[in-house]
């Protein structure tokens, strides 16, 4: 039975009114719409991955398992490998988030624990984010142009003085993994500092009254109170940032040298699955194509492995320092 | 108000002589949010182990006071303090004091509960590790939490989160972590106003546990509870006369007298409730 109203002459002074057919049907409508954009998502993504596989398919029968832990690329032998470059994704893309975490966890400690007045620092934080609005291809021109000449007297120096150490092993002629490595800590940095930052803002202030409130320091307050209360956010940026790092396609293709070796030295060039597809696409030839497509979705796959365990961390660190157990 | 004016121009309460030793000796001159002068002229001794109890309309100044005497409102950039806190023979708003220092000694409970998003046990914890305190920690967190009144409810789920407790729960927890380094006095802004009369009841009994160990200083909405818990009150009011509104204090006493037998007719009209 429906809800009975209230005769309108017992409450004639009264406001209250059902909501109108207009009302009700808005909030259809608007309900249905949401769901149709969400559907549409899911079903892009599902599109993307069918698509793929199925151009990839002929390349994984052929190919199988022996695909990723193969080590060379040689499109006229028809011998496709991407062990390299999944080393090389892997490895930059860690390299990276290293420098880059570092610095933009650090620079929104900086934006938001008082170290500047509120005004300055929301400039600094505009600057920070511009960062992310430069083009790849720029960052890729400027690494060529500057970093590769600046770092090249150190990474000479370093080589001779600590050759034997497996990161400094091999000397730098141009391209490489340093001069890639440096400008995609670059690229990553404005996604983890804008995070990290939104997330050491959501403290409540009376999280920091109680550290300051027990006595702690400045930096006593920061490292024991606010990095872990922010703990979730601050990760939710390092994977975002890392996940950035693992897509980025222009700028590593100006840079790494896209050469298929495996190594742990700084200097040696490398190369990314991203920057393998980018620079194999143009010039492929059919059976290419398919094992260019396989290495997409083997790309993908990372991607995909990468953002569920940062996630699954995450989802870690929520209940264990943040008390939703 | 207009008895107020009536005395003079700019009220000054009648000092309070205290019987005992007082730990803090504050004498608010002026306190400044900017250009706002929150606070003014206002003398308050807190006695040792006693409960001293702030009462007052909102806006009168007594949680800027309270925060004033471990320099917790350094916090706020455009804080300016003119005066004197004399603690142990020294001016804590002396220009060599470093805020940190004060605050390890005198430790204080804020009006929401604010557990770290740490488990129970390293909650409690915080301020040893933080005084690098080398006994039995076990220990210590256990008598902290058996003095906050929460060691029952708490004792076979140490690790979880702080957070992850009732709201009254999390108070008391607040509380244990402030008494845990034992500090010299300890202040409470409002600590019970986000707790329901069962958990209230709790903490206020805890209060007049915790006298017979350290001096305390309570801000209360709640005259009941001043009434209930505090040795002396002091009360707070708001002058408009000159413009703003600050706040000041009327008349501080033994709690009993004050409640009982006002000397200043403000005093009277708010504890009869004829003024809020």
């Amino acid at each position: 039975m429906a809800f009975q109203f209230p005769k309108s002459s017992e409450t004639e002074s009264s406001a209250s009114r059902p909501p109108s057919a207009f009302d009700s049907a808005s909030d259809i409508i608007f309900r249905r719409l949401a769901w149709t954009c969400a559907a549409l998502i899911i079903g892009l993504v599902a599109y993307i991955l069918w698509a793929l596989g199925i151009q990839a398919l002929p390349a994984i029968g052929e190919h199988g398992i022996g695909f990723v832990t193969g080590t060379t690329w040689h499109a006229s032998q028809d011998a496709f490998g991407i062990l390299p470059e999944i080393w090389g994704t892997l490895y930059s893309s860690l390299l990276a988030l290293l420098i880059g975490g570092l610095f933009g966890i650090t620079i929104a400690i900086f934006l938001t624990q008082d170290f500047i007045h509120h005004r300055l620092a929301s400039v600094f934080r505009t600057i920070v984010e511009m960062l992310a609005a430069i083009p790849s291809v720029v960052y890729g021109l400027w690494g060529i142009f500057v970093v590769i000449p600046l770092i090249k007297p150190i990474a000479a120096w370093l080589h001779e003085t600590l050759g034997w150490f497996p990161l400094f092993s091999t000397d730098l002629a141009g391209p490489g993994l340093a001069p890639a490595v440096l400008v995609l800590a670059i690229m990553i940095l404005p996604t983890v500092a804008a995070i990290s930052v939104d997330a050491l803002r959501r403290i409540p202030y009376k999280v920091k009254e109680a550290a300051y409130g027990m006595g702690t320091t400045k930096w006593e307050a920061i490292l024991k109170v606010m990095l872990p209360s922010s703990s979730s956010g601050l990760l939710a940026a390092l994977v975002l940032g890392f996940g950035r790092a693992l897509g980025e396609t222009m700028a590593l293709a100006m840079l790494i040298g896209n050469s298929n070796q495996i190594s742990l030295s700084l200097f040696s060039p490398a190369n990314t699955l991203a920057s393998l597809l980018a620079s194999n696409f143009p010039e492929a030839g059919k059976l290419e194509v398919q094992a260019l497509m396989y290495a997409a979705l083997v790309l993908l796959a990372i991607t995909l492995i990468v953002n569920i365990v940062g996630l699954g961390i995450q989802q870690y660190t929520v209940r264990k320092f943040e008390g939703k157990l | 108000m207009s008895a107020l004016q009536e005395k003079s121009q700019v009220f000054v309460a009648e000092p309070f002589q205290p019987e005992s030793d007082t730990v803090i000796d504050c004498a608010v001159n002026k306190i400044y949010y900017g250009d706002f002068l929150a606070v003014r002229d206002s003398v308050v001794p807190i006695e040792k182990k006693k409960i001293t109890g702030f009462i007052g309309p909102s806006g009168c100044g007594k949680s800027t006071v309270l925060r004033s005497l471990n320099r917790m409102n350094d916090l706020i950039d455009i804080f300016r303090f003119e005066g004197s806190v004399m603690y142990h023979g020294q001016d804590i708003y002396a220009k060599k004091v470093d805020p940190v220092v004060v605050r390890r000694y005198i430790g204080m409970v804020f009006q929401q509960p604010n557990p770290f998003s740490m488990s129970i046990y390293d909650n409690v914890a915080f301020g040893l590790r933080l005084n690098k305190y080398k006994g039995n920690m076990d220990e210590r967190v256990e008598t902290a939490l058996k003095h906050a009144a929460l060691w029952k409810e708490v004792k076979d789920k140490l690790k979880n989160s702080g957070l992850s407790l009732s709201g009254g729960q999390q108070q008391r927890l607040c509380i244990a972590r402030a008494v845990a380094t034992e500090p010299d006095v300890l202040l409470m802004d409002e600590p019970c106003s986000a707790l329901d009369p069962i958990a209230t009841r709790m903490v206020e009994e805890l209060m007049l546990q915790l006298k017979e160990n350290y001096t305390l200083a309570l801000v209360t909405h709640n005259m009941q509870q001043a009434t209930r818990v505090a040795d002396t009150t002091a009360f707070f009011s708001v002058d408009i006369s000159q413009g703003g509104r600050t706040g000041y204090l009327v008349e501080m006493g033994p709690t009993q007298q004050v409640f009982e037998a006002p000397r200043e007719s403000l005093t009277k009209d708010y504890i009869s409730g004829q003024f809020s």
